[in-house]
């Protein structure tokens, strides 16, 4: 980790109180992911990750900026990476996951804004993250109100983009999106000094697409009932995808997937025979937020799918790559990212058809439903989620959380009594 | 195995319960006793008196309640959903069942289905109606619960609009500062209490069985008959209905032998 200090000092950070987020990471790790038995060999490439989460990606990042290549930092799936790639640029997610972050963005923020956007703020403005200071600009979108505000407050510290996000789905509201990327393509050819044109907007959209399909093929065989991952690892997975480099991601998920695919052949599988299979659904999972799947797994059940951002929603649906203008390909991009069933949107019977399709295609016993607190988006689309699910005859279980880990016991014991009540 | 009997021991929040099945299933002890400092402590009070009165090595032992963690000598842990259920299964003698269970700290609402859970809804994010919030404003009013609820019957329609504690402690000290009678404000403590319970019940769908109220609160009278007008529908109770936890997990224990 040493040789990192002169580059953490270089980014401006503030080095002590970074240390102490250094400090506790290791054992969260070792807790959470070290604990488990017959991980997937394959697992060690995002064990170093996320063991020098600070030093590696960031030192190919600033790497890459000495070469000319800008940094753009994202907060949601809706921002088209094809985008940037295609501009020469490169993206990194940018979402707070830990408690450690929060107490700085309660000093500038209310205390009921969600932790997601409180950690994401504090990270920022306490200088504790590689990532946010080495990104040259950030892309911010109008999903949530708290995170349409919360980029005001950013945006006095760092150049800011914000898309506009459309609230409903109707032809207008896709035609519009599309507006929104063209638009967006034009700040970021302004940025990189770089031409979009139809070949590199085409194998952009190939590369992430393929990063799509391998982050597809891990899931996919999370459907066996010889669960060959656990859902901690996958998520993980998930997780370091929003950061990595999308070849090397493709090319890591896939060769995780050959593993995967192995062990279902032969029968090896992560969890005992009668293990409660979940999918889990709610608000996404920034890293470092293992909280919740890290209970499940030790309650007698396993996570076999997240219809989350941090999950199904960064890879399904594919973009289709056969236009041969640019407004072609962005109509294709708008059409692609409107399918994602974010809360945001009015209504939202896409997600609860997603929800019980995955339910169905994973195999789930039951689902959780878990939102983080202050999300009023998940949390009262809750009601819909859990009607459709009793209906389809699936235990459901909603919950609402943050990142403090005092609530721990209170969720272990509903999630607990969920498992034991499936088990009948 | 030769174990002879099956233990049940539920660990709450403010009292500790005991059961002791015989093989037949027939409870042969039965033991309350506050919760205290340390359930660690406690749980091993509890081992000493079942031991000197039914020998050593005789139980198999399930440990439920939110300290069942700290029962390191039972052999099994089970939550306190599954064996409230279980527990008021038995107690109640009916297999299609609501349970409303009001603890020391948190409130149970739980929808039993053939003898199984079919749904549950937990609140103990905050002590808003448990039994610590009536514990909280006796003390304020400076009578024990027992009596607040003996007050509550005399009193008027009073209502107290906050939800959180905390507020609500502050809103009884400013009934008391505008010299409403005490009466009226026990009324509207228990009121709140009653109330909250109500609007967590929407979030799930109870069954045409009969409600039945377990935990801290079942020998108050008061509460039960508050309780039956909220719901429009008799809860029904008995004085071992606090019981409900350590019995439910005597029966897993049984049913584990
Ligand atoms: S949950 Fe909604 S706002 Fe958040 S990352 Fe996903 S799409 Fe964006
Ligand atoms: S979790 Fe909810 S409130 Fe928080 S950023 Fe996402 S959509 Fe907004």
């Amino acid at each position: 980790m040493a040789d990192y200090v002169k580059m953490w000092k270089e980014l401006g950070m503030d080095l002590e109180a970074h240390d102490n987020l250094c400090q506790v990471l290791p054992t969260a790790v070792g807790d959470v992911f070290l604990t488990q038995e017959n991980r997937p060999k394959a697992m060690d490439f995002w064990d170093l990750v996320i063991s020098e989460v600070h030093g590696i990606r960031p030192a190919e990042l600033i790497e890459e900026q000495k070469k000319g290549r800008k940094v753009f930092g994202t907060f949601c799936v809706f921002v088209p990476d094809e985008i940037i790639i295609a501009l020469n640029g490169i993206v990194t997610g940018l979402c707070g996951g830990s408690q450690f972050w929060v107490p700085g963005g309660e000093a500038v923020l209310p205390k009921n804004t969600c932790p997601l956007i409180k950690a994401s703020v504090g990270a920022r403005l306490g200088k504790t993250c590689p990532f946010f200071r080495i990104a040259d600009v950030y892309v911010g979108e109008t999903t949530c109100d708290g995170k349409k505000k919360a980029y005001e407050i950013l945006g006095e510290d760092v150049p800011m983009i914000i898309m506009d996000v459309p609230q409903m789905k109707r032809p207008k509201d896709i035609k519009k999106w599309k507006d929104e990327i063209a638009d967006f393509a034009a700040k970021v050819e302004d940025i990189t000094g770089n031409k979009l044109t139809v070949e590199k907007l085409k194998e952009a959209i190939d590369i992430i697409n393929n990063k799509r399909k391998a982050m597809k093929r891990v899931y996919d065989a999370r459907k066996s009932l010889n669960l060959p991952i656990s859902g901690r690892d996958t998520l993980l997975m998930t997780q370091i995808s929003f950061f990595d480099d999308p070849v090397r991601c493709a090319e890591m998920c896939n060769k995780l997937a050959d593993e995967l695919e192995e062990r279902i052949k032969n029968g090896v599988s992560v969890v005992k025979e009668d293990t409660k299979r979940i999918l889990v659904t709610g608000t996404p999972l920034a890293v470092p937020n293992w909280k919740l799947h890290n209970i499940i797994e030790t309650s007698g059940a396993a996570v076999v799918c997240e219809e989350m951002c941090t999950g199904t929603r960064y890879f399904e649906n594919l973009v289709d790559n056969s236009g041969n203008t640019l407004d072609e390909l962005f109509m294709a991009l708008s059409e692609r990212y409107m399918k994602n069933n974010c809360a945001c949107f009015t209504p939202n019977p896409g997600r609860i058809e997603d929800i019980i399709r995955l339910a169905k295609e994973y195999k789930a016993d039951g689902v959780i439903d878990c939102s983080l607190k202050f999300c009023g988006l998940y949390d009262i689309e809750k009601k819909h989620v859990s009607e459709a699910l009793k209906k389809e005859g699936i235990p459901v279980l909603s919950l609402e959380t943050d990142y403090e880990d005092s609530d721990s016991g209170q969720l272990r014991t509903r999630i607990e009594a969920f498992v034991e009540m499936m088990k009948g | 195995m030769n174990k002879k009997y099956s233990a049940g021991i539920d660990i709450g929040s403010t009292c500790a319960k005991t059961i002791v099945l015989d093989k037949d299933g027939k409870v042969v002890y039965k033991d309350l006793r506050p919760t205290g400092y340390s359930s660690v402590d406690t749980a091993e009070s509890i081992r000493h008196t079942i031991e000197e009165a039914f020998g050593k090595d005789s139980f198999h032992t399930v440990a439920t309640g939110y300290g069942r963690i700290s029962v390191p000598f039972a052999d099994n842990k089970v939550t306190e959903i599954s064996c409230h259920a279980k527990g008021a299964v038995r107690l109640f003698d009916k297999n299609d069942i609501n349970v409303i269970d009001i603890g020391g700290q948190d409130t149970k609402l739980i929808v039993i289905e053939n003898g199984v859970v079919s749904e549950f809804l937990m609140n103990d994010k905050c002590s808003a109606g448990t039994g610590r919030f009536l514990e909280v404003m006796a003390n304020t009013l400076s009578v024990s619960p027992e009596e607040l609820c003996a007050m509550a019957e005399k009193g008027n329609e009073t209502r107290i609009s906050s939800l959180c504690t905390v507020f609500a402690e502050s809103e009884v000290i400013n009934l008391i500062g505008k010299g409403t009678p005490r009466e009226d404000i026990a009324y509207a403590v228990i009121d709140s209490i009653v109330e909250k319970v109500k609007t967590q019940s929407g979030k799930l769908r109870m069954n045409n069985g009969p409600l039945c109220l377990t935990g801290g609160l079942c020998d108050y009278g008061y509460v039960v008959k508050m309780l039956s007008k909220a719901f429009n529908k008799d809860v029904m109770t008995k004085p071992d209905a606090r019981y409900a936890g350590a019995m439910g997990a005597a029966l897993y224990a049984a049913s584990q032998m």
